[in-house]
Order: structure tokens, then sequence, then C-alpha cells
């Protein structure tokens, strides 16, 4: 899980090109995840980090470029099918399953995987034992949970996929303060587990701390690249990326 | 008087069974894809001629309403792979025209295979008991037990089967239901499926009551649209509300206009919805 | 707008003008009161794109317009002695201006796919009290008329010929291409398209999107109604049929056929269409003819309904080409 390791990474998207309409999004975006590894993406809004994971995630079709899984080209196959393949996702505002409780929620990504009852058991509980609060709530439609429970259910719903990856969009925002060292927590549970991330954050200490790697983006192009080590130093770079 | 409006009452209720039951397959077809499904009609009436074959091929009215419901569902699932998805993700105007396009197909096959004339279905239930001063026939009470029956069916399966959370899931989001490996366009064939079926079912159920013929699905296609929009496109809950209430409304107007005319009525029910309450007449305010 | 365009555009007007004022000549007597139909369904098409084309709202409301342009002219033709021409007109647009003016405030303030089935409905509630309100409308036999004649009181009287009246339908058609094609490129068109392009915005910007949308529909149910007469002149009846909400369908599909929001196109899908069915209801029993005079018996070829291929093609159409004839032709000619 170091720089040195030379062995294909996980996700490794290459120069790809997005459009939305006419709109041209991405312009030749590249990067890599590599096995259990956490990675920060930073820059502007709008500059198309959230394009970047709908990207990977089969969301959105790149018209050219490739974005390839396990050295596998998956750029062209549908969204359902990448999340088997194990690409988990918690989007921008959550978007939890309102009217499902969270017993449902987490179930959706379980069933008709193959997966054998003892170990949905299994994973259920995991879950419940990282996040005692669903736990609780269970029984309860998503909707009515607040904002910090609905983000655990989001991340907690893409953990039950067993994925290789977790793509985490914007995680603290508009979380209140305190919820951000519960997110930084379950990056943690998340690297421990052996899953990889790619954090697409505004919270640049946050992303610092957890991160092993930082990409910057700007205007649809992945500009710099650096290892978190050394930014906790350089506040310049991260100053010329985020205006900050 | 009051002896009219009670058989009115329970003709209503009847009536508006079957049409909760057309209702439902068209509202969750709405409610998972955005799609109008124009040949939702045509379903019912096709289903109802299937029945009239098997019937007469086997002469068990149960095995006509099975053999219906099955094959009109496995037509609905092929029309939805043929037609309707490659339009998935373009604009909803082109499914209204193409299930349209199905429409005209569906009916004019009817027309050249059956022919003009109407057929009839035997009901599988013979025998009146006296209402009031009718002899009520057994036969509509059983549609009306059956309909919900199966209504109460689909409501079990949305609420507590693999397929049926997935359903729910898709309806709300379809883009994560994607995200979290539910196989989506494969969901949205069997769930068109299943309204077809459904339709199918109400077909069969219906055509004893009238002559089976091309044109039937017409008239239940444009009460079934009225419906969905009243009960609150994708509500099951509303629509199945909506269609006893519309159907009770046109049966009491029918004691002063006739049938023809009572139609109007469901016309003005739903201008005044449209008018005050888009969302649909039976779902709850929007917070 | 460089000149060139307008240049090549009006050679062009010009052209198909002169073909069709001397097409009739080269046709027999059934071919010409087709190709006057075909004009007739072109500009009801005509009528819808406005809607469909240019503000982004799918109509199914046409039908009532058309039908009550039809049943107003039916009302003059059949209430002034000697029938006029010009009664027939003014009742007709101004029934249909009413119903359009009627569907207009009701069904303008839904969107999309609410608009579109709300039309629907008014076209059936049009069509139940004119099937059932069988004192004025004839129900379901609907009413039959004497055709007028081409008249200025006073002056002369030219009773129409097949000829003629395919000329004067030319003429009335053509001016309402010319009219609907100033108000498409006018500010209030302008508009109009801003409303398809993005409601949300053009609203924002500060327009009474409701008020233009309900001037676009009786702008545009003003001109179905026009078809419906001139409909009821060629045919000398009027029936409920003709409201049912089908005719709608039928409009909008020449619309899709043809390329929506090019106002000419729908006059092509039109003509297409109407072709088509032509050919494939002759097709059918020809091939039935032919089989069995090669001793090969197909019972119900002969009567095959050429509407299911047709329904095939259209949905493939839908699937495969919708920018229609027009914009298919379009993509070519550019490459």
């Amino acid at each position: 899980m170091s720089a040195a390791d030379h062995t294909e990474p996980l996700i490794r998207v290459e120069d790809i090109h997005t459009f939305y309409g006419k709109s041209h999004i991405l312009h030749g975006v590249s990067l890599e995840v590599r096995r259990g590894e956490i990675v920060g993406l930073l820059g502007r809004n709008g500059v198309g980090k959230s394009t970047t994971l709908k990207a990977i995630i089969g969301l959105v079709h790149p018209t050219r470029g490739a974005v390839l899984l396990e050295g596998k080209s998956i750029g062209h196959l549908p969204a359902h099918r990448l999340a088997r393949l194990g690409i988990g996702y918690v989007p921008e505002d959550r978007r939890i399953f309102r009217l499902l409780t969270v017993s449902e929620n987490l179930r959706t990504g379980l069933d008709g995987r193959g997966v054998s009852e003892a170990r949905k058991k299994q994973l259920l509980d995991m879950v419940f034992d990282y996040f005692p609060v669903l736990a609780e709530r269970r029984a309860q439609a998503g909707g009515t949970l607040s904002g910090g429970e609905q983000q655990m259910l989001a991340i907690a719903r893409a953990m039950m996929l067993e994925p290789k990856i977790i793509l985490l969009d914007e995680p603290t925002e508009g979380l209140m303060p305190r919820m951000v060292s519960q997110i930084r927590h379950i990056i943690h549970v998340l690297r421990r587990e052996g899953v990889a991330v790619l954090l697409v954050e505004q919270n640049v200490p946050l992303t610092l701390e957890t991160s092993e790697r930082v990409y910057f983006m700007e205007k649809g192009v992945v500009r710099h690249q650096a290892p978190a080590s050394e930014l906790h130093a350089d506040h310049e770079v991260v100053h010329k990326y985020l205006g900050v | 008087m009051l002896e009219q409006i009670l058989i009115q009452t329970i003709n209503g209720i009847v009536v508006g069974m079957i049409l909760a039951l057309v209702a439902s397959g068209l509202t969750l077809i709405f409610g998972i894809m955005d799609v109008v499904n124009f040949a939702h009609g045509e379903l019912f009436m096709l289903g109802a001629y299937v029945g009239v074959v098997t019937l007469a091929g086997t002469g068990s009215f149960w095995l006509a309403l099975l053999v219906a419901t099955m094959v009109v569902a496995l037509l609905g699932a092929a029309i939805h792979v043929t037609t309707l998805r490659p339009l998935l993700g373009r604009d909803p105007l082109n499914t209204i025209l193409a299930t349209f396009g199905v429409s005209l197909v569906l009916q004019n096959y009817a027309l050249w295979q059956f022919g003009p004339v109407a057929r009839k279905i035997q009901e599988p239930l013979t025998g009146q008991f006296a209402l009031f001063y009718l002899d009520y026939p057994w036969y509509r009470i059983m549609i009306a037990l059956l309909s919900a029956a199966i209504i109460g069916a689909l409501w079990l399966f949305l609420k507590y089967s693999t397929y049926g959370v997935w359903i729910r899931a898709t309806t709300q989001d379809r883009l994560m239901a994607q995200a979290m490996g539910i196989p989506v366009p494969r969901l949205l064939t069997l769930v068109f499926a299943i309204g077809a079926g459904m339709a199918a079912a109400s077909g069969v159920l219906f055509g004893p009551l009238v002559g089976v013929n091309h044109a039937m699905g017409l008239d239940w296609v444009l009460k079934a649209f009225i419906v969905v929009v009243v009960g609150g496109m994708g509500n099951l809950g509303g629509s199945i509300a909506a269609s006893i209430f519309i159907s009770l409304t046109e049966s009491y107007a029918s004691l002063w206009v006739s049938p023809s005319q009572a139609i109007i009525v469901s016309f003005v029910v739903l201008i005044l919805t449209l008018l005050i309450r888009p969302t649909g007449l039976f779902v709850p305010t929007p917070k | 707008m460089t000149r060139r365009p307008t240049l090549l555009f009006w050679a062009a007007f010009c052209v198909v003008l002169a073909l069709l004022i001397v097409a009739p000549f080269a046709l027999p007597e059934f071919w010409r009161r087709f190709l006057t139909e075909i004009l007739i369904w072109g500009l009801l098409a005509m009528s819808s794109d406005i809607l469909i084309g240019y503000t982004g709202m799918v109509s199914f409301g046409h039908s009532a317009f058309f039908g009550l342009g039809m049943y107003g002219a039916a009302a003059a033709l059949l209430t002034t002695r000697p029938p006029s021409l010009w009664l027939a007109l003014l009742y007709g647009l101004i029934a249909a201006a009413a119903v359009a003016a009627f569907v207009a405030y009701f069904s303008t303030r839904l969107r999309d796919i609410y608009f579109a089935i709300t039309t629907l409905i008014f076209s059936q509630i049009f069509y139940v009290i004119i099937f059932t309100w069988t004192e004025v409308t004839g129900g379901e036999n609907g009413l039959n008329f004497s055709r007028p004649a081409l008249a200025i009181p006073g002056l002369f009287s030219l009773p129409f010929t097949t000829l003629t009246l395919y000329w004067f339908v030319l003429a009335v058609v053509t001016a309402s291409y010319l009219v609907l094609r100033r108000v498409t490129r006018s500010p209030f068109g302008m508009v109009l398209q801003s409303i398809r392009e993005n409601e949300a915005r053009t609203r924002a910007i500060g327009y009474p999107v409701e008020r233009y949308k309900i001037v676009a529909v009786m702008f545009s149910g003003l001109f179905a109604g026009l078809a419906g007469v001139l409909y009821a002149i060629q045919n000398r009846f009027a029936a409920p049929d003709f409201v049912f909400f089908v005719v709608s369908g039928e409009t909008v599909i020449y619309n899709i056929m043809g390329g929506i929001g090019t106002l000419v196109g729908p006059i092509v899908g039109a003509a297409a269409f109407l072709l088509l069915r032509e050919g494939l209801s002759r097709l059918f029993p020809y091939l039935a003819a032919v089989a069995s005079q090669n001793g090969l018996a197909l019972p119900g070829l002969a009567e095959f309904p050429y509407l299911i291929p047709l329904g095939v093609i259209f949905i493939a159409m839908v699937i495969f080409m919708p920018q229609g004839l027009l914009g298919f032709a379009r993509r070519r000619l550019n490459e």
C-alpha cells in the first residue's frame, strides 16, 4: 500500500473526458487509487470532482479515455454492474431512500448477490456495531433521521456491498463540526477493513489527516498530486488550488 | 330511493375495485419509470381476449384468468424490452408516443384476429341473491373480493419481498438504486410486466359484465388516467382510493343521467383536482 | 441571419408552391382530393407544432380544436341561407378559439405529462358532449350539410370544384404557413422557444410564462380550428369521431414523423403518413390477389390491418429517428 508498490492499482482513470449535453466537463482526468489506499481529491466547487466519482461508478460514461478496475476496462458498464464488482458510492446529499426503513436501506445492496443468510447477518451486525445509532433506528424511515445519521446510513449502506473501494463525495458537508470526527473515525474503520477510499472534500484538514495522497483538480483536469505528508507543511499548494 | 343509492354504492365499489386493479398497474409503472403507458387499455383488452380463448379451450374460468395474466405479463415484458428500454434516458414525451404506437398496433391486431363482433366470457359463478328489489349477481361481489385480494397481494409483495424493496427503492431514486447494485433495467421490465398482468386480470374479471371487443380498452385507459392523476401519480394507496371515489360518484350520477354522460362527473373531479390539489386528492400535503 | 439561407429558402418555397399549384393537373380526381386532405391534416399538424416544437408542450387537445372548428362551420352552413363560406370560417374560428381559451386556462398551469393528460381529457369531454347532445350536434351520426360557394355577396358566386377547392385550401394553408413562420421568428416566438429550452430561466428573467403559454395554445387552436373548417367544407359533414383523442394522437404522429419545430416538417409527416396508409391499405389486398392468382390461398391477408405495420414504423421512428424525416434529411444534407 505504499508508493513503491508497482502492482496494478485498484482503480485507474486515464485521461477521461465527459460531456453534459454540449458542456465539456472533464477535460482529461487521470488518477489512480491503490488497494486499501485513502486518496483525497481537492479543488474548488465546480471543477468536476463529483463528476469524476460518477464516472468511476458508471453513472456518467466518459466519451474518451478509460476507467479501469484492477486493470479491466469498466467505462462502458452500467452502474449496477460496477456496484456488484466492488465500487461503493456515497454521493453528495447522501441520497438515502427516505421512505424505506434503515434496515431496508441496508438490505438494498445485500439482496440478490448470492450472499448467504449467515453472511448477511454478519454484515448487518458489523454495520450496527460500527454505527450503534443505526441499530437503534433500524425500523425508522430514512427520511426521519438527522443529517449526520443519514450520512452514516449512506456509508453503511455502501459497506454492505463489501466494496473494494468507496467513493465518498463531501461526507462532511452540512454536518455539525463534531460530526467531522465521526467521519474521520469511519474512514479509519474503512482503512482497517482494507477498503480503499477516494475522498472528495472541501474540509482540507480532514482530507490531509486521513489521506495518504492528495490530487488537486482545476477546471476539469487533475493538475497536481502530492503525498499528504508534504502538504502538511506546504500551505501554498493548497492555497493555489482551493483559494482558501 | 335509499335502496337505489345503496345498490349504486355496491355497483360503484365493484367497478371501483376493477378500476383500482387497472390503475394500480398504471401508477406502479409511472412511479418507477415515468412512463405514461397509453397501451394499458389494450393490455386490459387483450387479457380479456386471451381469457375468452382459454375459456373456450379449457372450460375453466380460473385457468383463463391465470393464463391471461401470464401471457399478457410476458407480452408486457416484450413490449418494454423492445420499445421502452431503448428510450431510457430520453425525454418522457417519447415514451408517451411509443406506447401510443403500441396501443394502435395492439388494437388493430385484436380487430384483425377476433373481428368486430363482441365476445362473451361466461361468469364462473352464476346465481344471484336478493338485494332489495333486485336479483344481484354473486359474481359481482366476487370480482370486488378478488380484485381486493390481488391488490393486497401486490401490497405484501412490495412491502416484504426483495423485489418489492428494490422496486420501492428504484421508485424513489433510480440512480442510487443502480449504485446499490440493483439491476434497474431488468427491474423496470419486471414492473411493466406486473402492471400488464394486472391489467389483463382486470380484463378477464370484467369480461362477464360486458362484451369483449377490441375497443373496450379506450374507455378504461381514460378512466385509469383520471384515477392516477386524482390519486397522485405513483401513489398506490391514492389510486385505489381515487378509483373507488370516482366509480362511486359516477354510479350515483347515473341515477340521474345516462351512463355515457356520467363520465363527465369524473372529468369534473379531475379538473377540480388539477385546480385545487394537483399533486392528488388523496396524497398527504407535502411538507 | 445571412442573406444566403433566406434566398435559398424563398427559392425553394417558390418551387414547391409552383409544383403544388400545377400538381392536380397531373392527377386523377381521387388524388386531387387526397392532396387536399394532406394539406388540411398538414395544417392541423403545423398548428400543433407551435406547441410541441416551439413551446415544448405536448398537447393531445388538437382534436377538440379541430372538431369545434368543424362543428362551428357546420353551424354556419346549416343555419344561414345561402350557406356562406366566410361565415363558416368565422363561426369555426370563434368556436375553436373559445375552446382553446377554455382548455388553455385549465391546462397551462400544469407541466409536461400532466398537461398532456389534461388536454387529452378535455378532448374527451368535448367528445362526450358532442356525442350525447344529439339534438344540437346530431350525436353519433354527426351533421351533413352542403358545400358553400366561393362568393363575395353582391359580386360573384363560384361553386367549388375539386380543382378550385384544392387551390383555395392551398392558398389558406400557404398563408397560414407564412403567418406562423413570421410568428415563430418574432419576439413572441423567441420567448416560446426560450420556454421550451428552459422554462425556469425564462420565468426567472421575468416573463409571465403562463400568459405566453395560454396565447400559444389559443394561437395553435385557432389554426387547428381553421383546418377543421376546411375539412368540413371539403367533406360536407361533421362527426364526433374527429374529436376523439386518437385524432390528436395521429396529429402528434405527423409531427414526429416529419420533424418538430420546423413547421414544414409536420406537413411532410402528414403527407408521409397518409401516403403510407393509403399505400399499405392497397398493398395487402393486392398481395392477396397476387397470391391467389398463383394458387396460394392466404386467408386474412387481404384484411390485414395496415395500421399494424404503420404503427410499427411509427414506433421505430420514435426510437431511431426522433428528429423526424426532415431532421434526418437535414442531417444528411449537412454531411
